[in-house]
């Protein structure tokens, strides 16, 4: 008897092995080393982004009309542009509205895109065949074309890019969003819920959404350096948040009219838009290896 | 083969036409009045009502969407709100310098991409396959158009080797490919990178399937092993993603083509949003779905051809 009592002791005390997902998640991710470099590369970005006024050296639009085109120097690391502004005042600034609108579309994108998929498998019948025809049609074409369409339409300016690349990425949210939902439906608390008189809206927000949430977060940090990379090259076609606001899509632009004359002022905005970049896509792969349980062999 | 060949062309026939009434909605509903987009605030009424009746603006909306339609049936693009010039001429001039930008860089991906993919998952946990991983994720973040401009920077500022900007005709065919060096690397390299990572996991994923033990077991050469069947099989994951990629390509070629300032169907698209030139944005938007629908077609045949499977289901 008094060996069982042991026994279930034991039995009651929690095991060191035993885990949450989450702890789990982040003791692969934190083990990953490229994805705690990226990790790091984004803390220091969002860092020169919100403290871009206290560590920027110069001005970002103090223009100087003698000293244009100036190579770098000790006082102007990355020279000066054609209206003699500090480059490397204007690439911190830029950060800030890569970052805003990279997360903003993507939060916006990933809402939308979620919304469709979980109401189309959800309702099934006409609103199904509507909203996945509609999403089909809009993944078939590359992101570049489709988002050019939509600021076509609407015109260029901050938050008619974040909505243009927050369409252009919803449906990659629809589609995964439809299937987790398609295949939770059938799951027995659905058919409990559903039994016991749970309303639709509740049911979605309750039952089916808290579901697909980490699947969710890991397309979205995937499709964070992708919706940078869009809106940089939305804004180096001309689309983007009109000057004299630093961006570095527009920026490249302009430096690239200059090569032959100063080459770091298209070099130094992507060489950050590229860290950026590179940034998102290391955490988004260790974040998705770490939430992806097959992964953890 | 054939019958699945034809199912698969009346399959996209809907798909079209889905795709067709989406981009007449955006383009033609949703920006408001085209003609007075195109003449601007300050254009007279009678002139924004000349072109209006000129290019049937007009008529109701249904009758324009059956018209946009009749016309595509008829092989007929409409003509440009600015210059009044049939937009399938310039299309005509255009396309074939996208579509050989594009090529150029499929091809240079897949004949360096599926080597190194398979080198890399052979290698697997090595120097070489960490070299090769590295590459590729870096070839993954690379802006195309900043790539674009490290290259002028080298190649032609620096060094001289390539001409910077513009396209030559193709009856120079020596000079058209001169030119066209630097735009296809750009594209290519983006290819290549996708290419890799995607042959290395496909091959990876095959290589722990029982057949291979068993292909191994009964002693063939590791090279058989790895080309007669890791290889056969893994080809179908990397054609359906050579797919996809073909068509971000597509995506791609706009900016290479803006930064090279080479003509094409991207830079005409450029140039018609910046002149609020709807009639043509949307034909070349029309274009563009054919040519994305086109390349899926291609796709799943080549699928049929890889994996006899899918054929016969």
């Amino acid at each position: 008897m008094a060996e069982s009592n042991a026994d279930s002791k034991e039995l009651l005390q929690p095991s060191r092995q035993i885990l949450t997902a989450r702890q789990r998640a982040w003791r692969s991710f934190s083990s990953n080393r490229t994805a705690v470099v990226g990790l790091a590369l984004i803390a220091v970005l969002v860092l020169i982004a919100i403290a871009a006024p206290l560590l920027s050296p110069h001005d970002p639009l103090a223009q100087s009309a003698v000293n244009r085109l100036e190579t770098p120097s000790s006082d102007h690391w990355f020279g000066r542009d054609h209206y003699g502004r500090d480059i490397m005042s204007r690439v911190m600034y830029g950060a800030r509205i890569a970052l805003i609108v990279g997360i903003a579309s993507v939060a916006f994108g990933g809402a939308l895109g979620t919304i469709m998929g979980v109401v189309a498998g959800f309702k099934g019948g006409r609103t199904e065949t509507v909203l996945m025809r509609v999403t089909d049609v809009l993944l078939a074409f590359p992101d570049l074309i489709t988002g050019l369409l939509i600021l076509a339409v609407l015109g260029a300016g901050m938050w008619k890019m974040i909505f243009a690349i927050g369409i252009t990425i919803a449906p990659r949210f629809a589609r995964i969003a439809y299937g987790a939902t398609l295949s939770i439906k059938e799951m027995d608390y659905i058919q409990a819920a559903r039994a016991v008189g749970v309303k639709d809206l509740r049911m979605l927000t309750f039952h089916v959404l808290p579901n697909m949430l980490g699947d969710i977060v890991v397309l979205g940090s995937l499709w964070m350096a992708s919706a940078i990379r869009l809106e940089a090259s939305l804004s180096f076609i001309g689309l983007g948040v009109s000057p004299p606001t630093a961006t570095w899509g527009q920026m490249i632009r302009d430096g690239t009219h200059q090569l032959a004359v100063q080459p770091w002022f298209a070099f130094a905005p992507g060489i950050a838009l590229l860290i950026a970049v590179f940034a998102f896509n290391l955490a988004g792969d260790g974040l998705r290896d770490a939430m992806d349980p097959r992964a953890q062999s | 083969m054939l019958k699945y060949s034809l199912r698969r062309i009346l399959v996209s026939i809907p798909t079209l036409l889905a795709v067709f009434t989406i981009i007449f909605i955006v383009v033609r509903v949703a920006p408001g009045d085209p003609a007075y987009a195109a003449l601007g605030d300050y254009a007279s009424e009678d002139a924004v009502e000349r072109l209006r009746e000129r290019m049937g603006l007009d008529r109701p909306l249904y009758v324009q969407y059956f018209q946009f339609l009749f016309g595509l049936l008829q092989g007929d693009l409409g003509h440009s709100l600015i210059t009044q010039q049939p937009i399938s001429q310039q299309v005509a001039v255009v396309l074939p310098y996208t579509l050989q930008l594009t090529f150029a860089g499929i091809i240079l991906g897949i004949i360096l991409g599926v080597p190194l993919g398979v080198l890399t998952a052979v290698r697997r946990n090595t120097w070489f396959d960490y070299f090769g991983r590295v590459f590729s994720l870096t070839g993954l973040s690379f802006p195309i158009f900043f790539l674009a401009i490290l290259m002028i920077y080298f190649f032609s500022v620096q060094l001289g080797m390539f001409p910077a900007l513009g396209a030559a005709p193709f009856s120079e065919p020596i000079s058209n490919l001169h030119h066209l060096v630097l735009p296809a690397i750009s594209l290519g390299v983006i290819m290549f990178a996708y290419v890799t990572r995607m042959t290395r996991s496909a091959i990876l994923n095959v290589l722990s399937d029982d057949y291979i033990r068993t292909a191994r077991a009964k002693g063939l050469t590791e090279r058989k092993v790895l080309y007669g069947h890791a290889l056969r099989s893994a080809l179908v994951p990397i054609v359906s993603l050579v797919g996809i990629f073909t068509i971000s390509l597509l995506g791609g070629s706009v900016l290479v083509e803006e930064v090279f300032a080479r003509p094409g169907l991207g830079r005409y698209m450029i140039g018609a949003m910046k002149q609020n030139d709807y009639t043509a944005l949307q034909s070349i938007m029309v274009i563009y779905a054919i040519i994305i629908v086109i390349i899926n077609l291609i796709t799943d045949l080549v699928y049929g051809l890889v994996d006899p499977r899918i054929r016969y289901s």
